[in-house]
């Protein structure tokens, strides 16, 4: 059967797993933000900014790594914008968070267009290369596949052990599970409930736009218009997906990506010649809404998700 | 920091905020101006020259206004009963495929009876594209903001499909774009010889007729009723979902007609460019206007302002065009923000 061999060759792997680390990263973001209570509908724009910031780090000498911090900062720094809206002001999230998204999408795009006025074709940089880690061949079905990935999805991957940790092993962690859901509990405590919110959003919005800087930085080495397209929305379903847990968002993504891989590589055979390319194109999409309404059933949501919280108010 | 109910507010409490918002968003435009090499004044000079300082520039704002007041009325109407619709491109392109299929000659009517047939049917695909999303959040709870927005990305592929495959125009020389509608099956002009067409009527009738809804209709009073606050909807017996669904029905309905009329009255055709975001837009006029159906004319016909402005500045003074995006994204933060100011006083603790 020459679509289940696609599933077996080391090669598919690899190319779902590099697929998926974007997702990883920008899911990531957005799952502190929602355990905190608070949706950030700036990911798809906070992703543009990343990828292009990212990129234009090293497109201008600070190296690769000058460029992963630079779309860092830079998404911390909307994040921070989110968070002052969102938390500290209690203004409608989702009207904020697609505002953001506008905004940095339009601001990017200007930047582009302003900072590289003559170019025809977007200029390349020497992007990152894949590195041998040996000893996570040993892991069993996906090892081989992990050991040949760009230090970035090595990165994307640690960041999943680090919130989930951070999440579930630390009292900071409690602090914020606590925040997103019952924030008066969190003020009684004497503890700071826009603190940590704003905290939550600002570092996930950091950790999207390394998920845009992913784009630019690994998986090509240019940026271009609309090449996020959509993946934002993706990393949304893809926490409702993982029921508000790393692990299992982060499986989310790497089942996503697969699928992905799968529909690009039945694309090239011989079945996927007959059936029109915008067909593939389409089923991510289909399949992030079949996730939604498969998992929606018994989402734990976290109780406080868009709920501002108004200190001395009960 | 906490915020403080303000009790009476003043005048100046009431308007100062969102001129303030409106001030800086400019001050904002005039420095990116200067970033990108533009003289500042020179810069807003063209845009407001591009909009409106000739009757050609007028009608392009007017043309360019039809379809945001459109998606901006869907927005406005399902955001009021907090149904975050954000899938208003999607729906536009449906109406725009279902004027295509029957005004392509499928059907040999005369413009009386076909126009019409056209409008319901547009809005019918509209309004059940939206219905499948509000189905799935008053039924089995999955929220509508991701459904609806991975739509947009389905219908566009959908549109690309079909304009390759079986919309594809024979004589289109190969372009990716639809045959043209027949002459019974355009929008005529508003007046002879003005490039204006009857769907800037249709919306300044939709309006007002949203607006009539609103204000004078136990419909309009339940839709308020139920994004207000659902529960106490719900308490005083109200039958919530079945609520969000017809808002969810009219909002896609309106949408619809965007495309409808772009390609109706506008371009005659169907091609993946259509819309450049009116959908998107829509939101941010739909936030200007404070979700009012009368103000989204108005707030309309501002942002088609500074998009046509911006090209036209584009082309003379070589600041990108993107210029009216970061404007009008600005204009509404910034805006939420001075509504609040004008409700609250923002207090230190």
């Amino acid at each position: 059967m020459e679509i289940l061999e696609i599933f077996l060759t080391a090669s598919f792997w690899t190319a779902a797993i590099r697929i998926a680390s974007p997702l990883i990263l920008a899911t990531m973001g957005e799952l502190i933000c929602e355990r905190a209570g608070v949706l950030n509908l700036g990911i798809e724009g906070i992703m543009v900014a990343g990828a292009f910031v990212g990129w234009f780090g090293a497109y201008i000498g600070m190296g690769l790594w000058g460029g992963v911090l630079l779309a860092f900062v830079v998404g911390m720094f909307l994040g921070l914008l989110h968070a002052s809206m969102t938390v500290s002001l209690g203004l409608s999230q989702h009207v904020v968070g697609l505002g953001i998204t506008l905004l940095a999408t339009s601001l990017t795009y200007y930047a582009y267009r302003v900072a590289l006025p003559e170019v025809t074709s977007p200029p390349k940089i020497e992007a990152f290369q894949p590195i041998s880690v040996a000893i996570l061949a040993y892991i069993p079905i996906l090892g081989p596949a992990m050991a040949e990935q760009t230090p970035l999805t090595y990165l994307a991957i640690a960041t999943v052990l680090i919130t989930s940790f951070v999440l579930y092993r630390t009292p900071l962690g409690l602090a914020l599970r606590a925040v997103g859901e019952n924030p008066s509990s969190v003020a009684a405590q004497g503890l700071s409930v826009l603190g940590l919110r704003i905290g939550a959003v600002v570092v996930g919005s950091g950790l999207m736009a390394l998920g845009g800087a992913f784009l630019t930085l690994s998986a090509f080495d240019s940026f271009f218009f609309g090449m996020v397209n959509g993946r934002g929305w993706v990393c949304i379903a893809l926490v409702v997906f993982g029921a508000w847990k790393p692990h299992k968002a982060f499986l989310g993504a790497i089942l996503f990506a697969a699928f992905d891989a799968f529909q690009i590589r039945l694309q090239q055979s011989t079945i996927g010649a007959d059936i029109p390319y915008q067909i593939f194109l389409m089923m991510p999409y289909f399949l992030s809404i079949a996730a939604l309404v498969v998992m929606s059933r018994k989402a734990e949501v976290p109780a406080a998700l868009m709920v501002p919280f108004y200190k001395g108010e009960r | 920091m906490r915020l403080e109910v303000i009790p009476h507010p003043s005048l100046s409490r009431r308007f100062l905020p969102p001129i303030l918002a409106l001030t800086a968003t400019v001050f904002i435009a005039s420095f990116l101006a200067m970033v990108a090499g533009g003289n500042p004044f020179a810069v807003l000079g063209l845009i407001i020259k591009g909009a409106v300082g000739s009757k050609f520039a007028l009608l392009e704002t007017l043309n360019r206004a039809t379809p945001l007041i459109f998606t901006g009325l869907a927005v406005a109407v399902a955001f009021r009963a907090k149904l975050w619709n954000i899938g208003a491109e999607a729906q536009l392109y449906s109406g725009a495929i279902v004027a295509v299929l029957m005004g392509t000659g499928a059907l040999a009517w005369s413009a009386p009876a076909l126009i019409p047939a056209m409008i319901i049917c547009s809005m019918s695909a509209g309004a059940m594209l939206l219905l499948i999303p509000t189905l799935l959040k008053t039924r089995l709870g999955v929220d509508e903001v991701v459904t609806t927005l991975l739509l947009n990305f389905i219908f566009l592929l959908l549109v690309s499909l079909l304009l390759e495959g079986p919309l594809k125009d024979p004589m289109g020389m190969g372009w990716p774009k639809s045959a043209r509608l027949l002459a019974e099956a355009r929008l005529p002009r508003i007046v002879d010889g003005l490039r204006l067409h009857w769907g800037f009527g249709i919306a300044l009738i939709a309006a007002f007729v949203i607006w009539i809804v609103n204000i004078k209709t136990t419909f309009g009073y339940a839709m308020r009723a139920v994004g207000y606050n659902p529960e106490a909807a719900r308490y005083a017996g109200m039958p919530v979902n079945l609520i969000m669904t017809q808002t969810a029905l009219l909002s896609g309905g309106l949408a619809a007609l965007a495309g409808f009329s772009e390609v109706a009255g506008l371009k005659g055709t169907l091609t993946l460019d259509l819309s450049p975001g009116f959908g998107y837009s829509g939101i941010i006029v739909a936030m200007l206007a404070l979700l009012h159906p009368l103000g989204v004319v108005v707030a309309a016909l501002f942002v088609a302002g500074v998009f046509v402005g911006a090209d036209s500045m584009s082309r003379a003074a070589g600041v990108p065009t993107y210029l009216a995006d970061i404007m009008l994204a600005t204009a509404l933060l910034l805006m939420v923000v001075a509504v609040l100011l004008t409700k609250f006083r923002i207090m230190r603790d």
